[in-house]
């Protein structure tokens, strides 16, 4: 499934989930994948974060806070993931415990219900959004179609994000984010930048018509 | 849901609420889990934590070993609380159940041990 070959750390196992379960999340593709090498490509960063508290918006499967949980097995942290679909969440609690990780999830909109109390203690950030460019009208659902469906420039529910990372992330906390060319990165670390966030590309694959992008953000160091 | 995850939830989302924390617990089917014991772990988030909502939500739970008050710094090397603490944040599963907001009495579902937090429309 991975693309590298030199896979340090083995990819979850997702033999639990059938195609029935397809019908309802989004089945783990080249974006999930291309997270999963950028965070391998990270492993040494990540590990000597030594973070605390994870946290994956918009989970999906929960492959993905499930292999972060796993390049850091020996250092415990709580891994929290949400989802809008309930039906997901359930999901990535399974795929954690298949693998032996504890997930531990809350079926939200992005992070509400959290972010008061997650203030400025999120030390990983992961966020694979629905980078599809949409009608404005396919976005809001609460079942599959919001794992794609990203509006206008596939932006809509990335943007709406984006002004929620810097209360979440901590001091050091990384934030990594899947995009495609569509969703002008350029344009998106320009906005970082103002609200005191560097980005860096992980990493960048072509998956058909997709050009994609792992990007990586961390506060401004003075 | 582990009364860890419990801590950092609250309904403020709800149109008209102040700070709705901590969410009262309606425990429908709890369990206890065994999680290996890791005391950096616990100190590491011992800062994090709202205590008195831990105390709270651990009594809701039934959780008979009972937490102190207050925990100060001098009692951080103390094994057997910290063993306490390590039960009450991480053993203690919700599977079932609700959570309550204190504010406006809303009740949000625990199933499968996760809790759903979403509103309808005219609650925002």
């Amino acid at each position: 499934m991975s693309l590298t070959s030199l896979s340090h750390f083995p990819t979850p196992k997702i033999s639990h989930l059938s195609t029935d379960d397809f019908k309802f999340i989004y089945e783990p593709a080249e974006d999930s994948f291309l997270l999963l090498d950028a965070l391998e490509k990270d492993c040494v960063r990540i590990e000597k974060l030594r973070p605390c508290i994870c946290l994956e918006v918009g989970c999906g499967s929960g492959i993905c806070i499930t292999f972060l949980a796993t390049i850091l097995k020996s250092w415990p942290s709580l891994y929290l993931c949400t989802d809008i679909n309930h039906k997901a969440t359930e999901i990535a609690q399974q795929t954690g415990r298949e693998n032996g990780i504890n997930i531990q999830p809350v079926t939200t909109d992005l992070v509400e219900s959290l972010d008061v109390r997650l203030k400025g203690q999120v030390d990983i950030l992961l966020f694979n959004p629905p980078y599809v460019v949409t009608p404005e009208s396919e976005v809001g659902s609460k079942g599959i179609e919001a794992a794609w469906a990203g509006g206008e420039r596939g932006r809509q529910v990335i943007d709406r994000f984006l002004t929620k990372v810097s209360d979440l992330l901590s001091e050091e906390g990384l934030f990594y984010m899947v995009v495609i060319n569509e969703n002008i990165p350029e344009e998106i670390e320009q906005m970082m930048k103002k609200e005191g966030f560097d980005m860096e590309t992980v990493l960048t694959r072509r998956s058909g018509p997709e050009l994609l992008s792992i990007l990586r953000f961390h506060r401004t160091q003075a | 849901m582990k009364l860890l995850t419990h801590n950092f939830l609250t309904s403020n989302i709800i149109k008209g609420v102040k700070n709705g924390y901590p969410l009262s617990i309606l425990p429908g089917k709890v369990e206890m889990k065994e999680v290996d014991f890791n005391p950096e772990f616990i100190t590491r988030m011992l800062p994090k934590i709202e205590w008195s909502a831990l105390q709270k939500a651990a009594k809701e739970c039934g959780f008979e070993e009972g937490l102190p008050d207050t925990v100060g710094e001098e009692q951080l090397g103390d094994t057997d609380l910290l063993k306490r603490v390590h039960k009450a944040l991480l053993e203690i599963e919700v599977v079932e159940g609700k959570l309550v907001c204190p504010e406006s009495g809303r009740e949000f579902p625990i199933n499968n041990g996760i809790p759903n937090m979403l509103l309808n429309e005219d609650e925002v």
